[in-house]
């Protein structure tokens, strides 16, 4: 579905990707660990054509998105989950959600305000609160809202538990099980490596830009030097 | 002091204030949305006031003259913004200079068509009349333009609360990065703002025209008004230039009436008390995300 390969991108002349190379194949969730700084949110905005790459090759459903303006990347199905959540403060929350709502491109599962509501019950009730006046769950759950809303095929979250407390983590963990149930394939970087392992068919661990480590949930649990080393845990 | 002239003063800073909202609008959402203070927004004003001069001595009347004019101004607008702006964004410095030198250029343009003197747009004929009230003489056209001012700002607010495109565009401020993360052309959003500003700013002028008159270098004593506009409002907001428009527009009609000599300077002092109190200006928010 999504296959990196070789990926190089830079900030002004700090090389941050060097030379990244991973996939995702469809309906499947892969995990990318790394401590702070290994290159994770770069690779994310990379995707999404925030930082496009200086060298190297994204192919998004075998077609080459690197160098796409990032609302093309959008329009073929990449949905996005920013760290931070990045939430639109001066927009309410239902206006975050429609302003971005859009047909998917095959038609797959259609979001719209109803099916999001029914996904996350407590927005319905916030929908006429400013985006600034939601707890960080409910912003983490209008940034997955906002993102489905463009119907996306895939989806880039980007610490999707960063700053929650653990009944929500868990909350989260289940959304991402039920979307990729529903069909979606999923990109999802982390430093939770419970949340992590519990959602991700396949774990990915970055250092210094690159892939340092690649394994099944199992096999990384069961690897306390390898977390030790990469993860810091 | 006279009842009836305090009065008219403040019909008269009203309509003023009306004028610089007009232009300082597209002035300030331009900035808060793309970053991009273009310093030769001021000169949309003085080019729509002219370009109504040339069509109504063609025999158009009024309306048909603020029409063309707007019309044309969305149009230059657009030019400017897909074919100069967009090769500096991110790049402050290349703003600056392409956007001053555009004004300079235009002022210039100006000049060889319409010739260096000071002209006028007639009043319209419909409003060119006084109403006498309680013994205090109105004059209508100035009426109009607080009037038509205040429809602008109703249509801005409809547009800003209540349709997509103004959400989209409330977001473009927030976080322009995140909003073409999710599927939006901003560029398309970027230049239909751009129109639309420079359409109001064109406005400002052919409805200021009757009242200001015009000049070839009118856009640099407008632009710094509106900046002094923008900045007391606060960026972004067409509320801030609203305010701003009808505060500076005050202070500057009674200023010249009592300290002339001081009228700018009073204008400055003004701009500074808010951003003490508000350094973000009146309705500004602080961009600590
Ligand atoms: N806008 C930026 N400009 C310059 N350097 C940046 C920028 N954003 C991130 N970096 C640097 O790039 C590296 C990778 O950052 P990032 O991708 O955010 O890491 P992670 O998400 O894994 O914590 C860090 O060294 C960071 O300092
Ligand atoms: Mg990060």
């Amino acid at each position: 579905m999504l296959e990196l390969e070789d990926v190089h991108t830079y900030y002004g002349t700090s090389h941050i990707l060097q030379g990244l190379s991973f996939s995702v194949p469809e309906r499947k969730c892969v995990a990318l660990l790394g401590r702070n700084g290994a290159g994770k949110t770069t690779a994310i905005h990379s995707i999404a054509g925030l930082t496009p790459p200086r060298r190297g090759s994204i192919r998004f459903m075998e077609r080459e998105i690197a160098g796409l303006r990032p609302h093309k990347i959008a329009r073929l199905g990449v949905g996005l989950v920013p760290q931070g959540r990045r939430i639109f403060p001066s927009l309410t929350v239902e206006e975050n959600l429609i302003i971005t709502n859009r047909q998917s491109p095959d038609g797959a599962e259609n979001w719209d305000l109803t099916k999001v509501y029914e996904l996350f019950p407590a927005l319905r009730e916030r929908a006429s609160n400013m985006g600034n006046e939601l707890s960080g769950g409910e912003q983490q759950m209008l940034a997955i809202a906002r993102a489905l809303m463009t119907n996306p095929r895939f989806l880039l979250m980007d610490e999707p538990s960063e700053g929650l407390a653990p009944v929500i983590i868990e909350r989260i963990g289940d959304v991402v099980l039920r979307l990729k149930e529903a069909g979606l394939s999923i990109l999802v970087v982390e430093q939770n490596v419970s949340l992590a392992c519990s959602v991700a068919d396949e774990i990915l661990i970055m250092n210094k830009g690159r892939i340092v480590w690649r394994g099944s949930p199992k096999e990384l649990l069961a690897d306390e030097p390898v977390q030790h080393k990469y993860l810091g845990v | 002091m006279d009842i009836s002239f305090l009065v008219v003063q403040i019909l008269t800073g009203l309509a003023y204030g009306m004028l610089l909202f007009m232009i300082s609008v597209g002035l300030s959402v331009i900035f808060g949305l793309m970053g991009i203070v273009n310093l030769a927004h001021g000169v949309f004003f003085v080019v729509g006031a002219y370009l109504a001069l040339s069509v109504l001595d063609m025999g158009a009347n009024f309306l048909v003259a603020l029409g063309v004019a707007m019309l044309a101004m969305a149009l230059l607008g657009v030019m400017i913004e897909r074919f100069l702006l967009f090769r500096s964004y991110g790049n402050e410095l290349n703003q600056v200079l392409l956007t001053f030198g555009l004004a300079f250029v235009l002022a210039d343009v100006i000049k060889m068509i319409w010739g260096a003197r000071l002209q006028s747009l007639p009043t319209p004929a419909v409003l060119d009349f006084s109403v006498t009230l309680a013994g205090i003489t109105f004059p209508t056209y100035r009426l109009a333009v607080v009037l038509v001012g205040c429809i602008v700002a109703v249509v801005l607010w409809y547009l800003e609360t209540r349709t997509r495109t103004g959400a989209i565009i409330r977001a473009g401020v927030d976080d322009r990065e995140m909003v073409s993360a999710l599927g939006i052309n901003i560029t398309l959003v970027f230049a239909g703002v751009f129109a639309f500003g420079a359409a109001l700013a064109g406005m400002g002028g052919v409805l200021g025209g009757p009242i200001l008159g015009m000049y070839p270098d009118m856009g640099f004593d407008i632009l710094v008004l509106s900046l002094i506009v923008v900045v007391l409002g606060g960026l972004g907001t067409w509320k801030g230039a609203f305010v701003g428009g009808i505060l500076v527009g005050m202070v500057q009609i009674f200023g010249q009436a009592y300290f002339p000599s001081l009228s700018l300077v009073i204008v400055f002092l003004l701009m500074a008390v808010v951003l003490l109190i508000r350094p973000s200006g009146l309705f500004g928010r602080s961009h600590a995300t």
